[in-house]
């Protein structure tokens, strides 16, 4: 049931409890329940429409940063990410395996705002050795959602 | 030139007497309309999966554009019997019981032709595919049809069947789960089938398309009960399981001798099912499991959202557990299958697909896909909802 759940929610964001219930064969209550529990035990740690920013007049741009820094006895990479993930530019952080150690999408109103961020304040970082930006020119899928549409379908009104 | 023929019109006899399908009425009369939520359509909402098209691409670029065997690709051919085999433990050899098919319609046809003398009987469920009756009547054979009832879910039951064998019955062909209905005979039905089967010598052909798209528990193949491998062609296709409709590969498998018979029309037909389906087939068979089991908990959600909503606003229907058909009654409204769908279409404009254009036992029914978003088959039940109420109050007439 969990899965199911989580996989209606991961993939539509906005439904409502007894549109899932109806949709699984299970009461509105056991979909609350169940839902509540996944929010506390935070299987659930969030819920946020997708948006395509480039349709609108907001200025946003994204960048993915590569980062390569000194690992800390004890700690390894966790109080570097740590200092970076503070910071309300970075919108995401991982850490990877690869030629980096660290991966950081970076969001601001423009390019310049993004590499002042970089410049002032990642790469001087205690611990940063080296930074590799690029730049997001073009989004053509975000979150299994592809950006463009797809040519509609050409099914005939009625088949056998 | 002189026709020799008795009759003033250049076409045969038997294509003279073969009749229209009901379907293509209604289609005609939905294609004339804007802003229509059809629920007519037998084919999957889903795109073929990209994997698949992206490995018959791949194999355009590597020059793969010839004929292929007549039988099909011995790779598929292959893939197939190691498929049915992990699936039902019925094995077949790819080299002389498999035959790949233009969709599981070419094979239907190759079957009556092969199996059928002209006078011979063929029994087909009423209601059932279009194709069915119509492809026995092209190979000289006379289709019967066994009633099937709503209070049985519309399944065959063994003494309708029974019933309705002559001396000159060949065979029985159904599918399972049904195309009309969605309705699924399980292993303790499929068995009273065998056991006619079996007293009478029929050949059954099985048309298994719907088989993946079964909820609640797994499918169960006639061919896989006892002593009936050998009097069964099992006939599957990747058009809905795997949202391939317009690939169109179908497969054939049973006795050595049938689809040695079959293949040696098909040989001179069809030579070959088109490479690119083939390919696409293959792909699908090899890596498509996690597709398919993505599409059938997406269709298993409509399901359950659409056949609780048609009971809710007073369409009463069985809970339909495969394919992605619902076949609700539409006695409650007075109204014949025809009358309901006509209606509901001009008032409110939701194609469904009248129940007799399956046979004579479907009036009294309508059949609706849910092969479409939940958000249109919500809105598809507001609008049924919206023309039950109107019909109450007197506010919309019955079409003609």
């Amino acid at each position: 049931m969990q899965e199911s759940i989580l996989g209606i929610l991961a993939g539509e964001g906005r439904v409502a409890d007894d549109e899932i219930a109806a949709r699984l064969g299970i009461s509105s209550d056991e979909v609350a329940g169940a839902i509540r529990e996944m929010e506390e035990q935070g299987i659930i740690i969030g819920y946020r429409a997708l948006v395509d920013w480039s349709k609108t007049d907001v200025e946003r741009v994204y960048a993915y940063i590569l980062v390569e820094g000194t690992p800390q006895h004890g700690v390894g990479f966790n109080d570097l990410a740590a200092h970076i993930a503070r910071f309300d530019e970075v919108h995401s952080l991982h850490l990877t395996s690869g030629t980096a150690d660290l991966n950081v999408v970076v969001e601001g109103r423009d390019f310049r705002e993004i590499a002042r961020f970089v410049a002032e304040k990642l790469a001087p970082s205690p611990g940063v050795t080296s930074t590799s930006t690029s730049f997001v020119l073009k989004t053509y899928k975000s979150e299994g959602r592809l950006i463009h549409e797809t040519p509609s379908s050409q099914r005939l009104a009625v088949s056998p | 030139m002189t026709l020799k023929r008795t009759t003033q019109s250049r076409i045969s006899r038997t294509v003279q007497d073969l009749k229209p399908s009901g379907i293509r009425e209604f289609f005609d009369l939905v294609m004339g309309m804007d802003d229509v939520i059809s629920l007519g359509v037998g084919e999957p909402d889903f795109p073929t999966p990209w994997r698949v098209c992206d490995a018959v691409i791949e194999s355009l670029r590597n020059g793969a554009t010839s004929y292929t065997s007549n039988l099909g690709m011995e790779e598929l051919r292959v893939e197939v019997a190691q498929y049915l085999e992990g699936k039902y433990g019925v094995t077949y050899d790819p080299a002389s019981q498999i035959l790949i098919t233009v969709g599981v319609s070419e094979a239907v046809d190759l079957a009556m032709r092969a199996l059928l003398d002209p006078g011979d009987d063929f029994l087909i469920p009423d209601p059932c595919y279009v194709s069915y009756g119509p492809c026995v009547e092209l190979a000289h054979g006379l289709p019967i049809t066994v009633p099937t009832h709503a209070e049985d879910e519309f399944r065959l039951t063994a003494d309708e069947l029974a019933g309705a064998c002559t001396e000159r019955t060949r065979g029985l062909l159904f599918s399972n789960p049904s195309n009309p209905t969605g309705s699924v005979m399980r292993r303790e039905h499929l068995a009273e089938v065998a056991e006619v089967a079996k007293d009478r010598d029929l050949v059954v052909i099985s048309d298994e398309v719907y088989a993946e798209l079964t909820y609640d528990g797994t499918h169960t193949s006639i061919a896989s009960l006892p002593g009936m491998a050998e009097r069964t062609l099992l006939l599957n296709g990747f058009s809905k399981a795997d949202a391939m409709t317009g690939w169109r590969v179908g497969y054939a498998c049973g006795p050595a001798e049938i689809i040695e018979a079959m293949t040696r029309m098909h040989a001179y037909t069809t030579m070959c099912v088109p490479i690119m389906g083939q390919i696409a087939a293959i792909e699908a068979l090899r890596r498509g499991e996690d597709d398919r089991a993505r599409m059938v908990a997406e269709y298993d959600q409509r399901r359950r959202v659409f056949v609780n909503g048609l009971n809710r606003i007073g369409l009463d229907c069985f809970e339909p557990m495969g394919a992605f058909y619902a076949f609700p009654s539409v006695r409650s409204t007075g109204l014949t299958s025809e009358q309901f769908a006509k209606t509901l279409l001009t008032d409110q404009r939701v194609a469904v697909v009248p129940g007799n254009a399956f046979g004579a036992s479907g009036e009294g029914h309508v059949r609706c896909s849910y092969a479409s978003s939940i958000s249109d088959l919500r809105e598809a039940l507001a609008r049924t909802e919206t023309f039950l109420e109107r019909l109450d109050a007197g506010e919309v007439q019955p079409d003609e």
